[in-house]
């Protein structure tokens, strides 16, 4: 075993690598998959952890998949244990444990893992903006289990009671509205002039702004920190670039993710942002593959190359990653952002361009301040590029649909915001393919 | 004028504690009976409209909605009826000729229900129909008056007298002619695709026959009437038979008259008449005016159809019916249609529908002893018409001596209709007798026929057991022979006129 | 596997089938008392759509393919290995509505009473869903395709 090549060898434990596991075994009953995954854990979801830093759900169900998911799916999963270095040339990868800490061991225990084909699925990782006290204790990341179980034992051990989260985005809204719930004080600290840039609009980010407030989540947009003020080596306070000081005995650092392609870099395998892959979900070096946050693709929408971290994305690139390994056809063309984040009850939704403006963009927009609802559609050509709803989120999908498939919606434009649209405004063809469920072939 | 004097007939009730809102009554009536009001969040009923169709009682989910006749009562008073002072009230306000639809509703005597079978006992066992061969296999058309028969070379005989076409029948009942036009394309497709399922045959009536219902054709007798709507050399030879439609008993002496509103697109194509124009039938056939016309349009018909096709010739039953039936046989005809005055109708005169005619019956008894006594009864097979609602019914006419029934009201009620008579007005809520594409759709022709052949294979289950329970095993030997039935009730012109017993007098 | 097909040439738009799939879902199980007492809890999963003459009965397609499964954040939506219908497990599903968000027929909702998502179940454990049981004019069939 340990000589011959591994058919599939497979680097993460998350969605991306469980969209590859199934996709395999769809086409390849029994062929050897071997899964190296960092965190000593049976694969959980990731976004999750916010829900159970605020105590809403259980580590019972922070489990992704089943707990026989490795058996029944005959994956030999070596968890604990992480990648060094991929090495395209010999077909290698270096792996090594992970002890319990989360550092190293020594060298002496790494070894070369022999592939047939590889999936490179090691997701992305946070980026800690170069701050002075960033080291300190107190200052957390908020992307793994292990943050939410440190954020929450510092909690604990501490009465940790003022936060201050840095960022905005997705990631720091979850934070800062589990930690809310945990009855911290938190404060929100956006470089932009508001939160959720990326997929708000500034009407719909300032419904945001609104419902966090309303929830008891300080914000200050427009401003960074310069400084995290550490008194003993704990976190005492930050200190903003206009001199102003606020205390707190918590940082969480969410400025964003980027791709952690490190253990690829240097090698043949081309790497922009992420590791750069093409539809089929492979690399530029043949039989390597790489999906989810780690990777970068095409934006089916802009047309850039771009990393779109996003868990339905991770899943679908990995699933064709799979097909494609176990000696299938898929490809993924039709990528672009799709983001449903609830901001303190506040349901927000945005799709593809969903923030284009001016230029060949077409915006329709529409609002109901007493019903706290607005929707806005973005077209260029006659067809819808983003979708932005806030409040009243059902039906959404019709929306992604039509955006996926490219549908021309000019014959029914009056009627995409009129709250009438249903399948059966939109063009017989299209419509009859989603309702016998073939608009959502691979 | 507003018709301030006319009256709902009907009233629609709904329980309040059952009633859940649903709001499935408000999208059912075709008629607006039922309307949701947005601003009390109620559901109004307004009776006025109701035709008593009970399609919103049918499909409320909670059986909340009651459909009762208007409890406002006229003084009892036997000449004039509520319904000669309603009349009278509507025509008052239209100054028209009151429409009606379906067949005759008065309560005229029904025969059917004043004769009795018989059953063996002990001298002629009966037979039991589970366990024996039962024949209902029935042919339909002309048979020679003797047959030859000569030797098979190499053994054997063989018959060779030549036979003339014949149409055969696994169940002596067919469906009556509607045309597409006075009901659906669904409901005719439903007719012609069950026809062909339970070994029969339906009729097009004079509305020409559908592309769709090509493929069923060999089940299909093409009608040709005085409007001669959709006739062509095609029409004629893709049917298994033609019938020439003289009269009909809902409206004997009376035309046709198909609004233009409902001659769509498809109609017309149908009926090779141009889109949205009336479609007219004469009340004569303005090519006959005596048997010897008859006779001509007859052998026309053959020599267009090379004589491979029977022809029928379908008369309304009139008083003087036993010797109109006689000269459409020597005008040629294989078979004779009777249609009784019970016979239903898409819109007639009410006049007319309720007093022009006679019972299937006795113009049945009459018609068959006419041909029997000329002995020309095996020149055409008699198909009877006209309100045959069972089994039993069916079994009577054979028993007096029809040789198939045609039913046309029965197989509408499988198919939903709910006798509520408002053919005429083309909203009918059942989806049968519309053009309305909102209301079409209601009729889903797979229901359709599964409720068709339903009706037919339970039919022909309790004909096979009344016909054991008679010691008889085949239909064919119950033709006619009416020492099978007596009469209860009846006066002894009646009994005549049926050719039947009084019951308790034996053989 | 068998799904439920709409026969749109056959659609009364009289709703039936919502109503049924309501009650269905239902904690009382019963007609009355759950168009009265529990429409707050209980929501179909069943929907028509009509629009002029043209109405047809909706719910979840359990694509084949399905995008609900793929962008689910907690695994919550799955495909039941036994009859293959796409189906939310309620228990662990944190309301994300990311399933709403890539669903291209709108056919998941979210719940009235949880934050969960609701979606057509197929009747799990009933031979035949309600909607296609209760549909009048066999509009809705269940079958393979
Ligand atoms: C708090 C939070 C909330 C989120 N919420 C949403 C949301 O609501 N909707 C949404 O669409 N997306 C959300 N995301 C993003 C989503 O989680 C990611 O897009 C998705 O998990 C990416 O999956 P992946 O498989 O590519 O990588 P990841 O989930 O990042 O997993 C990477 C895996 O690789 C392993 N790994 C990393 N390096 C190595 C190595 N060197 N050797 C071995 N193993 C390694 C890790 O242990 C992990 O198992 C959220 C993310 C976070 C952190």
């Amino acid at each position: 075993m340990k000589n011959a090549d591994i058919r599939y060898l497979i680097l993460g434990n998350s969605t991306a690598a469980v969209g590859a596991i199934e996709a395999i075994r769809k086409i390849d009953a029994d062929g050897a998959i071997v899964l190296i995954g960092r965190e000593p854990r049976h694969v959980y979801s990731r976004p999750l952890i916010s829900y159970l830093l605020a105590g809403e759900i259980d580590e019972s169900r922070m489990d992704y998949r089943p707990r026989d998911f490795y058996a029944r799916h005959q994956v030999d999963a070596r968890l604990g244990v992480r990648a060094l270095r991929v090495d395209p040339r010999l077909r290698t990868v270096r792996v090594t444990p992970v002890s319990a800490d989360g550092s190293e061991r020594n060298d002496a225990t790494a070894e070369e893992l022999r592939f047939e084909t590889l999936l490179i699925a090691t997701g992305g990782a946070p980026v800690v903006p170069p701050i002075e006290g960033r080291d300190a204790s107190g200052v957390f990341t908020f992307a793994t289990w292990d943050d939410a179980d440190r954020l929450t034992a510092w909690i604990e051990k501490r009465n940790a009671q003022h936060a201050v989260v840095v960022g905005g985005g997705l990631i720091g809204i979850k934070a800062a509205e589990a930690l809310r719930a945990r009855g911290a004080r938190v404060l929100i600290v956006e470089r932009e002039d508001r939160v959720l840039p990326l997929g708000l609009d500034r009407h719909a980010s300032s419904m945001a702004a609104t419902a966090l407030r309303d929830a008891g989540v300080d914000l200050e947009c427009g401003t960074i920190i310069e400084r995290i003020v550490v008194a003993d080596g704990v976190v005492s306070g930050v200190t903003f670039h206009n001199g102003r000081e606020s205390s707190c005995d918590l940082v969480v650092m969410a400025a964003g993710v980027a791709p952690d392609a490190s253990i690829v870099h240097g090698t043949a395998i081309r790497v922009d942002h992420g590791v750069l892959v093409d539809a089929r979900s492979e690399t530029s070096v043949p039989g390597i593959y790489a999906a989810g946050d780690v990777a970068q693709g095409i934006d089916s929408l802009s047309g850039a190359s771009r990393p779109i971290p996003i868990f339905p994305h991770a899943y679908r690139q990995g699933a064709v990653a799979g097909t494609n390994m176990a000696g299938g056809q898929a490809t993924f063309n039709d990528a672009f952002a799709q983001n449903a984040v609830d901001v303190c009850g506040l349901s927000t939704i945005s799709i593809g361009l969903a923030t284009a403006e001016g230029g060949d963009f077409e915006v329709l927009t529409t609002e109901d301040q007493t019903a706290r609802t607005y929707k806005r559609v973005v077209l260029r050509d006659g067809r819808i590029v983003g979708a932005l709803f806030v409040g009243d989120i059902d039906r959404v999908g019709i929306f992604t649909g039509l955006i996926r498939e490219k549908i021309d919606v000019t014959s029914f434009k009056h009627l995409l915001l009129s709250g009438r649209l249903g399948l059966i405004t939109l063009p017989e063809g299209y419509r009859r393919r989603v309702v016998s469920g073939e608009a959502v072939a691979v | 004028m507003r018709k301030w004097l006319t009256q709902p007939d009907f009233i629609v009730e709904r329980d309040v504690a059952r009633c859940i809102g649903c709001r499935v009554c408000v999208r059912q009536c075709a008629n607006a009976v039922h309307s949701y009001d947005d601003e009390d969040g109620t559901i109004l009923s307004e009776s006025d409209a109701c035709v008593g169709c009970h399609r919103c009682a049918t499909l409320c989910p909670t059986g909340a909605i009651a459909v009762k006749r208007a409890p406002l009562e006229f003084r009892d008073n036997a000449n004039w009826t509520a319904r000669a002072i309603r009349n009278v009230y509507k025509q008052a306000e239209g100054g028209g000729v009151l429409l009606a639809a379906m067949g005759n509703d008065q309560p005229f005597p029904i025969y059917w229900d004043r004769m009795l079978l018989n059953a063996a006992q002990v001298t002629n066992p009966s037979i039991d129909p589970l366990r024996e061969p039962m024949e209902l296999t029935t042919h339909l058309g002309r048979t020679p008056d003797r047959v030859e028969i000569e030797p098979r070379p190499g053994g054997g005989v063989r018959l060779k007298t030549r036979l003339g076409p014949q149409l055969k029948l696994d169940i002596p009942v067919m469906f009556s002619a509607m045309s597409y036009g006075s009901i659906s394309l669904n409901a005719s497709i439903a007719l012609a695709r069950a026809a062909r399922a339970a070994g029969t045959y339906a009729n097009t009536g004079e509305g020409g026959l559908h592309r769709s219902i090509h493929p069923y054709a060999d089940n299909m007798i093409v009608q040709v009437a005085s409007g001669r709507f959709g006739v062509d050399a095609d029409y004629l030879n893709r049917g298994a038979a033609v019938e020439i439609k003289i009269g009909q008993g809902a409206k004997p002496g009376i035309g046709g008259h198909l609004p233009g509103e409902k001659v769509d697109a498809e109609v017309s194509l149908t009926r090779m008449i141009p889109e949205g124009t009336d479609a007219l039938s004469p009340a004569p056939h303005h090519d006959i005016y005596s048997i010897e016309d008859l006779k001509q349009l007859v052998f026309a018909i053959k020599e267009s159809t090379r004589y491979e096709k029977p022809v029928f010739v379908k008369i309304a039953a009139v008083h003087n019916v036993a010797a109109i039936a006689s000269g459409c046989v020597h005008a040629g005809a294989d078979g004779v249609v009777i249609d009784g005055f019970r016979g239903g109708t898409g819109a007639a005169p009410q006049a007319i529908r309720d007093h022009v005619g006679i019972p299937i019956e006795l113009a049945l008894a009459a018609v068959d002893t006419r041909l029997r006594e000329e002995g020309i009864r095996n020149h055409a097979s008699i198909i009877v018409a006209g309100g045959f609602r069972s089994s039993a019914d069916i079994v009577k006419a054979v028993a007096i001596g029809a040789d198939a029934v045609y039913v046309a009201t029965a197989a509408l009620v499988a198919m939903g209709c709910h006798l509520c008579q408002k053919c005429h007005t083309g909203r009918c809520n059942w989806g049968i007798a519309t053009q309305d594409p909102v209301l079409t759709k209601r009729l889903n022709p797979d229901v359709a026929i599964r409720r068709l052949t339903n009706l037919l294979r339970g039919w022909s289950h309790e004909i096979k057991e009344m016909l054991g329970g008679m010691g008889i095993n085949a239909i064919e030997s119950l033709r006619g022979n009416r020492e099978h039935l007596r009469g209860l009730g009846l006066t002894s012109g009646e009994l005549q006129a049926l050719g039947i017993k009084h019951a308790g007098v034996g053989a | 596997m068998k799904r439920i097909f709409a026969r749109e040439e056959y659609c009364l738009g009289c709703r039936l089938c919502e109503i049924h799939c309501l009650v269905k879902h239902s904690k009382s199980k019963r007609i009355i008392k759950a168009f009265r007492r529990e429409q707050d809890t209980a929501a179909p999963a069943c929907r028509v759509e009509e629009s002029g003459r043209v109405s047809f009965a909706l719910q979840c397609r359990h694509c084949e393919d399905a995008r609900c499964i793929e962008a689910c954040i907690t695994g919550a939506m799955h495909r039941d290995p036994t009859t293959g219908a796409v189906i939310c497990d309620t228990e662990r599903c944190v309301g994300c509505w990311s399933c709403i968000m890539v669903c291209p027929a709108g056919a998941v909702e979210r719940g009235r009473s949880r934050q969960v998502a609701s979606k057509c179940d197929l009747c799990m454990g009933e031979d035949t869903p309600v909607c296609v049981m209760h549909c009048p004019n066999e509009a809705l069939v269940y079958e393979e395709r």
